[in-house]
């Protein structure tokens, strides 16, 4: 069948064809051509958001929990520009959204024109592609290119900006599939002696390490049913970035928590002394590598990536392989069928030396409530429920993914790579819209929350039932920290001043305010949240001054870990301050 | 405590050439990508090289560490309208051109000797006034520097070049 439609109806229709339920978005007068057309349209919910960053953040949260693509749709200019940062956070975290964005109508395009950005220009650099989109008739065609391009190879938003006379004019739909030529092929297998000989390093490693990323997650659950089965198969541990918790499981006896600047001693000594890294979707990123010439001196790396960018950008490896985890994880137990590992004994017994450091304990405090308590005590009392947890940025976010623990993907929505405060609510209204009987929990920083926490009015309207878990040290408490350990306590504006009163802002929501002050209504505070069905705002008081550790100082190498209670030195060569 | 100074790492100079659909906004991608992450552009020429238009190449000029090129080529090809890209100083032997008008006025010896050189580097005169010529002159980038070099003492005025495109030597495609 085809017929003429308008471009705002074939853009509907195409979204319908791709599946989508949701469109997270906010309307203005270059995209109310689109608005009209899902105006009674039962097949898409659009979810209005407070304010278009919390569009595409709530997309994000949408896409990591369920690992489909999250749909934004926003107006021209301010709309656009709004979107931009939740577009450059899921560009760097690789999340797969298709951005649909009006513009002022082509022939005003250039001219200034009212609530006129150059979008495409704007954009151009933190989405995988875009598109300008200069006649209804190519609209099918670019829509369907677009959830190709931004859900496969390596996940990304693709932004579609379209001019308000091209919403309006008239084009034929057809029917069927969309009829494009096919020019986005990503290569996803890896070739056969690449395969071998990896399986040739890991059966010769003596003192392996599977180090593991965001990759895997994106990859898809194949992807971590497959990493587990090799490491059953190998023996060897198994570390992991901020982007890839829940693809290994935490009670696994091999399991050594986090690597990096806030990761465990055990993780980060095992990768400086391995022998072979196994790296799974994983991009070498700084917060992990630490110094770079210090960097896992004695090992050899194999790198499993979908992108050949990731591959030697900052450390070079022994042994590349480009492909998609699931597929090349599948590649390698093929090859690897019942081959024997060597002994592992004295390695993880190595390993279990280091564990006895125990990184993660922190001072007993009998006045305050220590932060990573009240993590360890929101974990002890969620996981039956199998939470999905979202964070804002900052301390809470590293004890978050310290002390709360992961046993399967998609479980964690946090900014790791562009570290955007403010990503942390609106990502916990689009997982829970993804996953409607999930409990659903935002950790979050007293100065984080305020970044977005319009969107409470958000989960109000659409009736979702989200927890804010507020770790209220009073603190931009990272920047502090960071100005204790390297500005000697030069505290320059990180200080919390003029806090709301959250439980009355909760309440001023239609919310449920709770307040935790002492480690005696720890427990019962937790609980009480987890049984109101309705959102839940809990203002946890905690003691204010704590610093996250370990902690590797930037410039500093995996062995120059700071752990609790070492002596911290107040200030920092240039050197090392001009690092981030 | 230590000072901080930047630092420099040895470099190299690379010609790529990047095969790319002839879409709107695709030279200010690729240029875009240059600048946004901090690489050199040199010199950069694109025309299409199809009968229907579909298709361009673009010659990019480069310089930077090995460890930058490699990644300049990697970002390339990760770009969506980016067909192919090769780096043809690592290809093997490859021919490169580029085409200069070059202005030089004066009288005299100078006029004389530069008409000389002129006829030694074969650039051929496309104008002639009294005062002065304007040469067309094709070659390998140095050999353009070289003269523009020898000009510049014998009047020169003014200097335009193409920028580089090059082929690898031999049957094989880029
Ligand atoms: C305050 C703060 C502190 C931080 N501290 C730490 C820390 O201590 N430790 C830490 O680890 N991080 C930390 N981070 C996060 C850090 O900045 C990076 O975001 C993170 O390390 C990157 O994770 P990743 O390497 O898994 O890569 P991702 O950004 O998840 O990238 C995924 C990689 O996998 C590849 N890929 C994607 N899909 C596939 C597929 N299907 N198949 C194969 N490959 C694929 C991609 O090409 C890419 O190379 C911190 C962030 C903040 C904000
Ligand atoms: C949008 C944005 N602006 C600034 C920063 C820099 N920054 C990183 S952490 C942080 C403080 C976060 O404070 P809070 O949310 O209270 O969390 P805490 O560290 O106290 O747990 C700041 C300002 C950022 N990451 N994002």
């Amino acid at each position: 069948m085809s017929e003429e439609r308008s471009g705002a109806n074939i853009l509907v229709e195409s979204l319908v064809k791709q599946g989508v339920e949701f469109v997270f978005g906010y309307p203005g007068g270059a995209v109310l051509p689109i608005y009209d057309a899902l105006f009674g349209d039962e097949r898409l919910r659009h979810i209005l958001v407070r304010h278009e960053a919390g569009a595409a953040h709530a997309a994000e949260g949408y896409a990591r929990s369920t690992g489909k693509p999250g749909v934004v749709l926003v107006t021209s200019g301010p709309g656009a520009t709004n979107a931009v940062t939740g577009i450059a956070d899921a560009f760097l975290d690789s999340i797969p959204l298709v951005v649909i964005t009006g513009q002022v109508p082509t022939a005003l395009i250039g001219s200034d024109a009212f609530q006129e950005a150059d979008t495409v220009g704007i954009s151009r650099h933190c989405t995988k592609h875009n598109y300008l989109v200069k006649d209804p008739a190519d609209l099918a065609a670019v829509v369907d290119e677009a959830f190709q391009i931004a859900t496969t190879g390596r996940p990304g938003p693709v932004l579609i900006d379209i001019p308000k006379d091209v919403q309006i004019a008239m084009a034929t739909w057809h029917d069927g599939p969309a009829q494009r030529r096919q020019r986005y092929a990503p290569r996803t297998r890896g070739e056969i002696e690449e395969i071998e000989d990896a399986v040739a390093m890991i059966a010769a490693a003596r003192a392996p390490v599977f180090y593991t990323g965001g990759g895997v997650i994106n990859s898809g659950p194949q992807a971590t049913a497959l990493l587990r089965e090799l490491q059953a198969k190998t023996g060897a541990p198994v570390t992991s970035t901020l982007m890839g918790l829940g693809a290994f499981p935490a009670d696994s006896r091999d399991w050594l928590g986090m690597l990096g600047m806030h990761g465990t001693y055990e993780a980060n000594m095992a990768m400086n002394q391995s022998d072979l890294i196994i790296c799974v979707g994983a991009r070498f990123d700084d917060r992990v590598t630490g110094r770079l010439d210090a960097f896992a001196p004695n090992s050899k790396k194999i790198h499993i990536d979908i992108d050949r960018s990731s591959i030697n950008k900052t450390v070079r490896v022994d042994l590349p392989i480009i492909g998609d985890c699931a597929q090349v994880l599948e590649q390698i137990l093929e090859v690897w069928g019942d081959r024997k590992p060597q002994d592992l004994t004295a390695w993880k017994d190595r390993i279990d030396t280091w564990r006895q450091k125990k990184s993660l304990s922190f001072p007993d405090n009998r006045d305050a409530i220590m932060p990573q308590l009240a993590i360890q005590r929101l974990f002890a009392l969620t996981k039956p429920m199998d939470p999905i947890i979202s964070t804002e940025v900052g301390q809470h976010q590293m004890w978050a993914a310290q002390h709360f623990h992961f046993f399967s993907p998609n479980k964690w929505l946090t900014s790791g790579g562009l570290g955007t405060m403010g990503y942390g609510l609106p990502a916990a209204i689009g997982a829970q819209l993804g996953n409607p009987n999930s409990l659903v929990i935002d950790i979050a920083g007293d100065a984080s929350i305020q970044m977005n926490i319009q969107e409470l009015g958000t989960a109000t309207q659409y009736r979702l039932p989200v927890k804010v878990f507020i770790l209220n040290n009073e603190w931009m408490g990272m920047v502090r920290q960071w100005q204790e350990l390297t500005y000697e306590s030069r505290y320059s504006n990180s200080y919390s001043d003029s806090l709301p009163d959250f439980v009355k802002l909760a309440e001023a929501y239609g919310w449920k305010g709770i307040r935790i002050e002492n480690e005696s209504e720890l427990d019962a505070g937790i609980q009480a949240m987890i049984d109101y069905p309705g959102p839940v705002i809990v203002d946890c008081l905690v003691a204010k001054e704590s610093n996250c550790f370990p902690m590797i100082p930037s410039g500093a190498s995996h062995t120059e870990m700071i752990l609790y209670g070492d002596t911290v030195a107040g200030t920092m060569d240039d050197e090392a301050k001009a690092l981030v | 405590m230590e000072m901080m100074h930047i630092k420099h790492e040895a470099e190299e100079r690379h010609v790529l050439t990047v095969t790319v659909d002839n879409e709107a906004g695709i030279l200010a991608k690729i240029a875009g990508l240059f600048t946004a992450r901090g690489y050199n552009i040199d010199s950069l020429t694109v025309a299409d090289i199809t009968e229907n238009h579909a298709v361009s190449r673009i010659t990019i000029v480069t310089h930077g560490p090995p460890s930058q090129i490699d990644q300049i080529h990697a970002q390339l090809e990760r770009l969506v309208p980016v067909h192919k890209v090769v780096d043809l100083t690592e290809a093997g032997p490859f021919v490169q051109r580029e085409l200069a008008l070059i202005k030089v006025a004066g009288a005299g010896e100078k006029r004389v000797e530069a008409l000389r050189i002129a006829d030694v580097f074969r650039a051929k005169p496309v104008d002639t006034t009294t005062e002065s010529f304007i040469f067309e002159l094709t070659g390998a980038p140095d050999k353009i520097d070289t003269f523009v070099a020898i000009m510049r003492e014998l009047g020169l005025v003014e200097v335009g070049r193409t920028g580089v495109v090059g082929m690898i030597r031999g049957t094989k495609e880029a």
